[in-house]
């Protein structure tokens, strides 16, 4: 039975579009109520993926393949898989509570505004659910415009420097990355992510040494300078400092991740000899992230600023599950880029609120917090433990998955990561110290109202969000097992068996059960559908 | 290679849309004198009707493919496709001239005529089976363009961009002669569709190509290469696309280059198709060359139209990138490009022209300020033509950029296409740098905006409408555009 869950969730953002245009611009309020009904319509309708989700295939689910370019042999093909589900999710979650925590704070332009945030919904989840390399692309690119005119237009002091440098920055890895795709398509024949799986899978195409390795660094260097990846991590704190909250909630929330998924989903998948010659380069410098983001959070002055750099660390980590190639380290990559999408998200949202009240980010303009505004700092508090790893919040889980099957093939990288949790205490726990505690030593400050219904709101989504899941993480990860394994497996089919030690129990049953049916039924459908005109 | 006289004198149809413009262009020259100055602008209509002539003389055309004025003219899908962009980029120029000339007080039949005039001489050139008569179709498409660069008679940066124009274009389409010459040297021939064999001939008799033809190509390439505007050709583009009035600028920026490079192609594809090992790296190090002339000096410019100017160089690298695939998916590619970028730069002439206001004065960036709130769908048009300039998904620009990589990848030039993704890059930021100024810059003050006149407006939404078309379902035109690449071999 052909779905079209997919491309309703893609393209039904879109649809608030025209819908805002009608509107008169100087009516914020309804702009702001028809963003936030399409956003909350989209979040609904999105957890029907939830239910039809096969948590035991490993292949994709919900596709749907059309013609689009077929001179040109691009199709419009969708899926997702136990990879990019939550991610979607992750999306569709917090787009709403972006639109939510600018309610007050966007004053000028809300059309645009709400407009440029709907658009990039659906260009993320576009990029979340394709499975054409082109289509990938094509969403890939849309994701920059709307988030550069968020920071350009909505966003504080040094904003056209800030988005200038992220456009560029990102560009710059994208383009070359266009050019590995299409030397792919020579090579493969054909855009179709499965496709060329299954033909590399099978030797039909044969990479040699040298283009798998060019390949995969083109691919990486789009990814890694989207994460980012030290020391291609610059454009960040720039960006975060000058975005406006929403802007900085939907960056750290959902684009980072666009990174770290593209490594799952293209460079490990399809050129496995690369990232296993280039994963000690790439583990080494996760952990100098890891350790080198959090050192220079602790310093930093700019409560922003901070946090922007704590994503530096944080997705660090991300970068080292993916690359230490265990089921368990991939798993918790996976379950990181969600848990820091919340956590990060709320800790922007927060900081968000304090900007609204104050109109700065200088730490030392707070201080002693939480006897004006108890609700709110006590949220605060918790959402900064739950980003620095207390179980059992949803950063634990994450985190610890992470070193565990990083310890499993390297000791020492996991050693040297686990610093970085440490690391991680130090800043968040005395950035809260210097901005919640003590006297209130500016006037200013002691008069600041508590956190409103809409801000509590926000603030309790979050908090649920964060228990829910580091106490139900098994949810999460029970839908990503075959996907990762699948993965893995797919990685190993060159690697000789001493290569890898890691996890056979786990790993191998689980494979064995669930991987090939899912695969090969996927692979039939396409080429059964191929065939009808 | 004497063709028998009267052999095929009967196609006339075929050579319908060349007629058809001229007979236009005669009309308003004769009615001119009767017209009053209040009501020039009906001979602008005029002009407009004949475009659309124009474009249903295609139509016939297109209908009986062949060889036409004893096998001068040639009516292939190839010409088919040329044919529908220049004569369509005249329409577009056409529709965004009417304000324009009369906000500078220069509205005036021969204004149109000419362009009617440098039309047909582009269709010929799409058409041309025959080298001199190519030389022809350059000859009436540049002699008419000198004069509309010069047609601000009283701005001296357009008398500027008028005499350089004409004294180095004189100069180049020299060097398209002699380059006929000597191939009609070498081979007996002039006929495009007959160099290829005499050609072959050498090469199986003494084994090379006569020196004597190389020679001649490499000429052709220098007078060619300056209408296209590649590098090191490309000194004079700057200076004429500034001085002349906007509207010619946008003509000259897409009509000509759509019509040199489609007779680029035949010459260098079929004619000299055997040589490609020997051409190759002429178009290889002029991309290079063009691209990085073109995005480096742009990216200092402060002048809007300048800037441009410039990126249209960049533009044309491009387009040689694809150009070097010497491949069918190559000229197809080639095609496309052309399509999409006459669309969006003539979409992003005609705003220039607009905003400039009387005078021509308003060009810089700075005069960009805040335009995003004093005029929303104006800057919204602008910025989807400089972003698909720029080469953003869902615009033409984007495929464009992506059929001319795919073709250069498919003939293994990796690096060529790896200099040109760079380069991209680099134009990104004068794109951007506008789109800055619009959004996110104070509006200045002083500014008063002027109405857009209905025809502007409506050549516009074509423009951007065909953008976003090509963008987004380019499956039409990319058929076209294929069926016109395989039909230059068809003979």
């Amino acid at each position: 039975m052909p779905s079209h869950l997919l491309t309703v969730i893609a393209f039904l953002p879109l649809l608030g579009v025209p819908a805002l245009l009608l509107l008169r611009s100087d009516d914020h309020t309804w702009i702001r109520r028809i963003a936030l009904a399409v956003s909350l319509a989209e979040f609904a309708i999105s957890l029907f993926l939830l239910r039809g989700f096969d948590a035991v295939n490993a292949g994709y689910q919900f596709e749907e393949y059309y013609d689009w370019i077929a001179r040109a042999n691009i199709h419009y093909h969708l899926g997702v898989d136990g990879i990019s589900l939550f991610l979607v999710l992750l999306t569709t979650f917090l787009t709403p509570l972006a639109i939510l925590c600018s309610w007050q704070a966007i004053q000028e332009n809300v059309k645009g505004f709400s407009i440029a945030l709907l658009m990039i919904e659906t260009a993320m989840i576009g990029v979340f659910v394709s499975l054409d390399l082109l289509l990938f692309f094509f969403f890939w690119e849309l994701t920059l415009i709307p988030m550069y005119f968020l920071i350009g237009i909505w966003g504080h002091g040094r904003r056209i420097y800030a988005a200038v440098k992220f456009i560029l920055y990102t560009m710059f890895g994208s383009i070359l990355m266009l050019v590995a795709l299409l030397w792919l398509y020579n090579l493969a024949g054909t855009f179709d992510l499965p496709d060329i799986q299954t033909k590399l899978q099978t030797g039909m195409v044969l990479l040699p040494a040298r283009t798998e390795l060019l390949l995969f660094g083109a691919f990486f260097l789009a990814f890694a300078i989207k994460v980012p990846l030290f020391p291609l991590h610059t454009w960040l704190p720039d960006a975060h400092t000058e975005a406006p909250t929403a802007g900085s909630v939907i960056l750290a929330g959902v684009m980072l991740k666009l990174g770290t998924y593209g490594m799952l989903r293209f460079c490990l998948p399809l050129f496995p000899d690369a990232a296993h010659r280039m994963a000690p380069l790439i583990g080494v410098l996760a952990i100098i992230g890891i350790v080198y983001g959090a050192m220079v959070a602790t310093v930093q002055t700019d409560l922003k600023r901070l946090v922007a750099y704590t994503s530096v660390s944080h997705l660090g980590f991300v970068v080292l599950g993916i690359f230490a190639f265990s089921t368990i380290s991939i798993q918790g990559a996976i379950f990181q880029m969600l848990s820091h999408g919340i956590s990060t998200g709320a800790l922007f949202l927060g900081v968000g609120m304090l900007y609204d009240r104050r109109h700065t980010y200088e730490i030392k303009e707070f201080g002693g917090l939480v006897n004006p505004m108890p609700v709110l700092m006590s949220f605060f508090l918790f959402i900064a433990l739950a980003s620095l790893a207390l179980p059992p919040l949803n950063g634990f889980i994450g985190e610890f998955l992470i070193l565990i099957g990083t310890f499993q093939n390297h000791h020492a990288w996991a050693a040297w990561a686990a610093s970085g949790a440490v690391l991680s205490a130090i800043y968040l726990l005395w950035a809260y110290q210097r901005v919640g505690f003590g006297e209130v030593t500016v006037e200013k400050n002691r008069s600041l109202p508590d956190a409103s219904g809409r801000e509590r709101l926000i603030l309790v989504t979050m908090a649920v969000a964060i228990i829910f899941m580091g106490v139900a993480s098994p949810l999460f990860t029970r839908r990503m097992q075959s996907s990762t394994d699948s993965l893995l497996q797919q990685m190993d089919r060159v690697q000789n068996a001493s290569r890898r030690p890691a996890t056979p129990g786990v790993a191998g049953k689980a494979a064995g059960v669930a991987l090939m049916p899912g695969k090969n039924a996927s692979a039939k459908k396409i080429s059964l559908r191929r065939v009808q005109p | 290679m004497i063709p028998f006289p009267g052999e095929q004198i009967g196609n006339f149809h075929r050579l319908a849309p060349e007629i058809i413009l001229c007979a236009f262009g005669i009309a308003i020259m004769a009615a001119d004198p009767f017209v009053q100055a209040a009501h020039k602008r009906a001979l602008g209509w005029l002009a407009f009707i004949g475009t659309l002539g124009g474009l249903a003389g295609v139509h016939l055309m297109a209908h009986d493919p062949g060889n036409a004025y004893s096998n001068l003219i040639r009516a292939d899908a190839f010409s088919v496709f040329m044919h529908v962009v220049v004569i369509g980029a005249a329409a577009l120029a056409i529709l965004g001239s009417f304000n324009y000339l009369d906000e500078e007080n220069i509205q005036r039949g021969e204004y149109y005529a000419l362009v009617l005039f440098a039309t047909a001489g582009m269709g010929i050139l799409a058409g041309a089976n025959e080298m001199v008569t190519a030389f022809i179709g350059l000859e009436m498409s540049s002699i008419s363009t000198y004069v509309l660069a010069g047609f601000r008679r009283t701005a001296i940066k357009s008398n500027e961009a008028s005499l350089k124009y004409f004294v180095l274009g004189s100069f180049a389409t020299a060097f398209f002669l002699y380059g006929i010459a000597m191939v009609y040297g070498a081979t007996g021939t002039t006929r495009i569709d007959f160099v290829a064999g005499a050609l072959q001939k050498m090469i199986v008799g003494q084994g090379q190509i006569a020196p004597l033809a190389i020679l001649g190509l490499a000429l052709m390439f220098v007078g060619l290469g300056f209408k296209v505007v590649v590098a090191p050709f490309q000194v004079y583009a700057p200076d004429v696309y500034e001085g002349a009035p906007t509207p010619v600028t946008a003509l000259l920026a897409s009509g000509p280059k759509a019509a040199t490079f489609a007779v680029m192609l035949r010459i260098f594809y079929l004619s000299f198709g055997s040589a490609g090992n020997l051409w190759f790296w002429a178009i290889w190090i002029s991309a290079v060359l063009t691209m990085i002339v073109g995005n480096f000096a742009a990216l200092v410019q402060t002048n809007v139209k300048r800037m441009l100017a410039y990126s249209s160089i960049a533009h044309a690298g491009y387009i040689l990138v694809a150009f070097a695939a010497g491949t069918n998916i190559g000229v197809a590619a080639v095609l496309f490009y052309l399509a999409a970028y006459a669309l969006m730069k003539i979409g992003a002439f005609l705003v220039i022209a607009h905003l400039g206001q009387q005078g021509e004065k308003r060009l810089e960036i700075a005069d960009y300020a805040g335009l995003g709130s004093r005029q929303p769908v104006l800057a919204i048009c602008f910025s989807l033509f400089l972003l698909s300039l720029l080469g953003l998904p869902a615009t033409g620009g984007f495929l464009g950029k992506l059929f001319a990589f795919q073709a250069a990848l498919d003939s293994k030039i990796v690096w060529l296409v790896v200099i040109a993704a760079i380069n991209s890059v680099i134009g990104a930021y004068y794109y951007l740098r506008v789109i800055v100024a619009m959004y996110f810059w104070e509006p200045s003050k002083e500014y008063v905006p002027s109405k857009v006149a209905p025809t502007l407006a409506f050549a516009l939404a074509i423009a951007a409408v065909g953008t976003l078309y090509l963008g987004i379902l380019p499956a039409r035109v990319l058929n076209l555009a294929k069926a016109a690449a395989d039909s230059i071999y068809l003979h």
